[in-house]
């Protein structure tokens, strides 16, 4: 089978090494028989057809700043592939752009596109560490690296991603990290997220899959020892000296 | 007469020198740290008077990339006819300088190596007659913050100081940019030879859109990450003239390279004895501070053909009747330079890579992913992983479409230096790509073993 991912703005929010995301789904969706199409999606022109799984990373203040109103101008399409059935990945600075808004430090709000029931404030000082959480929704943990200024908000009946079992999460307070919403999940996690994470790859890649055949897919299990010993020892690594500043 | 703050300071150094003779004696690394640091506690100006005291001043580099090899090169130039204090280990933080104006007292000039974060009050306490700026790369977001927000600290530390000549690589744009608004004197580099260009920027290259109005930058040319011949088809800025240039350049692999230094004071055909385009950068970048400071360029020229190699960064140590070569990686521009510079010589089949996730490796291991290994991984037939985050190393290769079973993860430094060394047949060289403090490590389990000398004594540079 041939999945399409679009990619958004790969040339301006790729700060926490997303390609090895990106990597990690091509990879293991290839081990599976599967054909990975890579569509970056830039400033200008609309979105493509047929996207199975979007993905969103993250950037510096200025290239988020850069890409947020073009964001905006594809927001209708990306509503309308999302309630089709597209997956949909969002990093960092990308999941801040799926909220509401986000309102700067003096008080300015820069627009979302509303994918996700929240809403980011900046902050003072920044939540950066490791982090572990556990997806009891998934029966599994995901471990990662979080760096933030942003106070990310959940609506109220809003599902997080996880709760956080070490590090600081969406706004260091809650107790809980990310958002996710049908098929569309939003993280602070990068490191990047995916290599040590492979059952959360294999999700979304289902997710896709089940958004090109019309039918839910179970991927066959993988030789994942790798996976396992550096997911331990990120997890090891979050218990010990996670959401300390 | 001296005062009471003139007596303090005095017994505060010689209570600093204690210190680090005890920290040397228990083991603690080379006291190139600890007794700076208590000085700076119990006497926060007294970095400020130390510095006062050298009858040249000092100069003071900073750089994400190359300062330590900048700065001794730097130092072998100056060197030759002054006595310097020059803080050779890499101790590159306000603690770091003042142990070395401590325990070099008497020194005419102060060659200082900047970490970045530390430029700003570095430069307000010993108020260099020069200060170097040599790039700005993605390294360490957790402990930096991001590129522009360390140029505009960059900025702000010069604003106040029209006194000091600026000496900038204005190869790199945002550089460039604080070379133009800087009040004092200027002395730009930059490389001068399109046929060294690379094809198009990297994966990872940085400051890819013009700080100014936010277009992507045009290149002439690009010669290592973003750095290069630019210009911004937006508003129109574009690279300053070079002042000091390196032209005709020759890539002669692993054994070295040379290039026709160009200054206001003269021309020289330079004989690098280190390889890769980043040196003939470290190198124009030396030549340009020296110049700036009145060294002749007969005296430049001696300085740079003599210099061999920092620690740790393209060093070979002979370890019985096998060799290692060690690279330092610590960014994705650095370690994409490693990479294409070992790919210039024989292509070795084995390589260790170590990954450790400590304060000065930078905690967020995720850089891995923008180096861009394949072309490496390519001609590798194994890889030994290790570090305290092996295991994502070995996560990087396998992704990268490495044989999972040609990758060994053993975690512990010296097994996999062991285990490296029992893969390498007598005569020959393997290959070692640590982080930070996975360098200081293995470089000290050499040293214990009688081969080379410990990195605060400065053998590798001499």
């Amino acid at each position: 089978m041939k999945l399409r991912v679009g990619h958004l703005y790969p040339d301006y929010l790729n700060i926490y090494a997303d390609r090895g995301n990106i990597a990690v789904l091509r990879d293991r969706a290839r081990r599976r028989g599967h054909e990975l199409e890579v569509v970056p999606i830039s400033l200008d022109g609309g979105v493509p057809e047929a996207i199975d799984l979007f993905y969103v990373g993250g950037g510096q203040d200025r290239e988020q700043a850069l890409v947020a109103g073009d964001l905006a101008r594809k927001a209708d399409g990306l509503r309308a592939a999302v309630e089709g059935g597209a997956a949909f990945l969002a990093v960092c600075g990308g999941y801040q752009l799926l909220g509401r808004f986000y309102r700067d430090r003096a008080g300015v709000e820069l627009p979302g596109i509303g994918l996700l029931p929240l809403h980011t404030v900046a902050g003072g000082r920044r939540m950066i560490g490791d982090v572990l959480l556990d997806c009891a929704w998934a029966g599994e943990t995901l471990a990662g690296f979080e760096n933030h200024a942003g106070r990310t908000v959940l609506d109220e009946g809003a599902e997080p991603l996880g709760r956080v079992l070490a590090g600081f999460g969406n706004d260091g307070r809650s107790g809980y990290e990310g958002c996710r919403a049908g098929r569309v999940y939003g993280t602070y996690l990068h490191g990047p997220l995916l290599p040590r994470n492979p059952w959360f790859a294999d999700l979304l890649l289902a997710d896709a899959l089940h958004h090109r055949t019309g039918a839910a897919v179970e991927l066959e299990a993988a030789d994942d020892g790798l996976e396992a010993a550096a997911h331990a020892v990120a997890a090891a690594r979050a218990r010990r000296r996670g959401g300390r500043p | 007469m001296d005062t009471l703050a003139d007596v303090l300071l005095r017994l505060e150094l010689r209570a600093a020198r204690l210190v680090a003779a005890v920290s040397r004696l228990a083991g603690r690394g080379g006291g190139t740290t600890l007794p700076g640091k208590l000085l700076r506690k119990a006497h926060p100006a007294a970095v400020d008077r130390l510095a006062a005291l050298l009858p040249e001043g000092s100069v003071a580099v900073s750089a994400t990339n190359g300062k330590t090899t900048t700065t001794a090169m730097a130092a072998e130039i100056l060197g030759r006819s002054r006595r310097l204090a020059h803080n050779s280990s890499g101790a590159n933080l306000v603690s770091g300088v003042a142990s070395t104006l401590l325990a070099e007292r008497g020194a005419d000039l102060g060659v200082f190596e900047v970490d970045e974060g530390a430029l700003p009050e570095v430069v307000s306490r010993v108020r260099p007659r020069a200060v170097l700026l040599g790039n700005l790369f993605r390294d360490q977001l957790d402990r930096y913050g991001e590129l522009e927000l360390v140029a505009e600290r960059w900025r702000e530390a010069l604003a106040g100081r029209p006194d000091t000549i600026l000496v900038a690589n204005v190869d790199d744009p945002l550089i460039g940019e604080l070379a133009r608004d800087h009040e004092g004197p200027l002395r730009t580099f930059g490389l001068d030879d399109r046929s060294h260009a690379r094809a198009s920027l990297q994966h990872a290259a940085d400051s890819k859109y013009c700080v100014a109005c936010g277009r992507p930058y045009l290149y002439a040319a690009v010669y290592v990450g973003h750095l290069g011949e630019w210009r911004c088809a937006g508003c129109g800025r574009s690279r300053l003239s070079l002042d000091v240039a390196a032209r005709q350049i020759e890539l002669r692999g692993l054994a070295g390279s040379s290039f026709m230094l160009s200054t206001p004071e003269g021309t020289a055909r330079i004989r690098l004895r280190l390889p890769g385009l980043y040196n003939v950068y470290n190198a124009t970048a030396a030549a340009a501070l020296a110049g700036a400071l009145g060294v002749p360029v007969d005296e430049i020229a001696a300085g740079l053909e003599a210099f061999t190699a920092a620690f740790g960064r393209f060093e070979r140590i002979d370890v019985g009747d096998r060799r290692v070569l060690m690279l330092l990686v610590k960014n994705p521009a650095g370690a994409n330079e490693a990479v294409r510079t070992l790919l210039d010589g024989p292509l070795p089949a084995l390589a260790v890579l170590a990954l450790n996730d400590e304060i000065a490796d930078g905690r967020d291991v995720s850089w891995i992913w923008d180096v861009d290994f394949e072309p490496l991984l390519a001609v590798l037939e194994r890889v030994i992983v290790s570090g305290g985050r092996a295991e994502e190393l070995a996560l990087r290769c396998a992704y990268g479409g490495f044989d999972r079973s040609q990758i060994e993860v053993v975690p512990g430094l010296e097994a996999a230096l062991d285990r490296g060394l029992e893969l390498t047949p007598p005569g020959g060289e393997l290959v070692l790509l640590p982080t930070y403090t996975a360098m200081l490590r293995l470089r000290g389990i050499i040293a214990r073993r009688g081969h080379v000398g410990e990195y605060w004594q400065r053998t590798a540079s001499r």
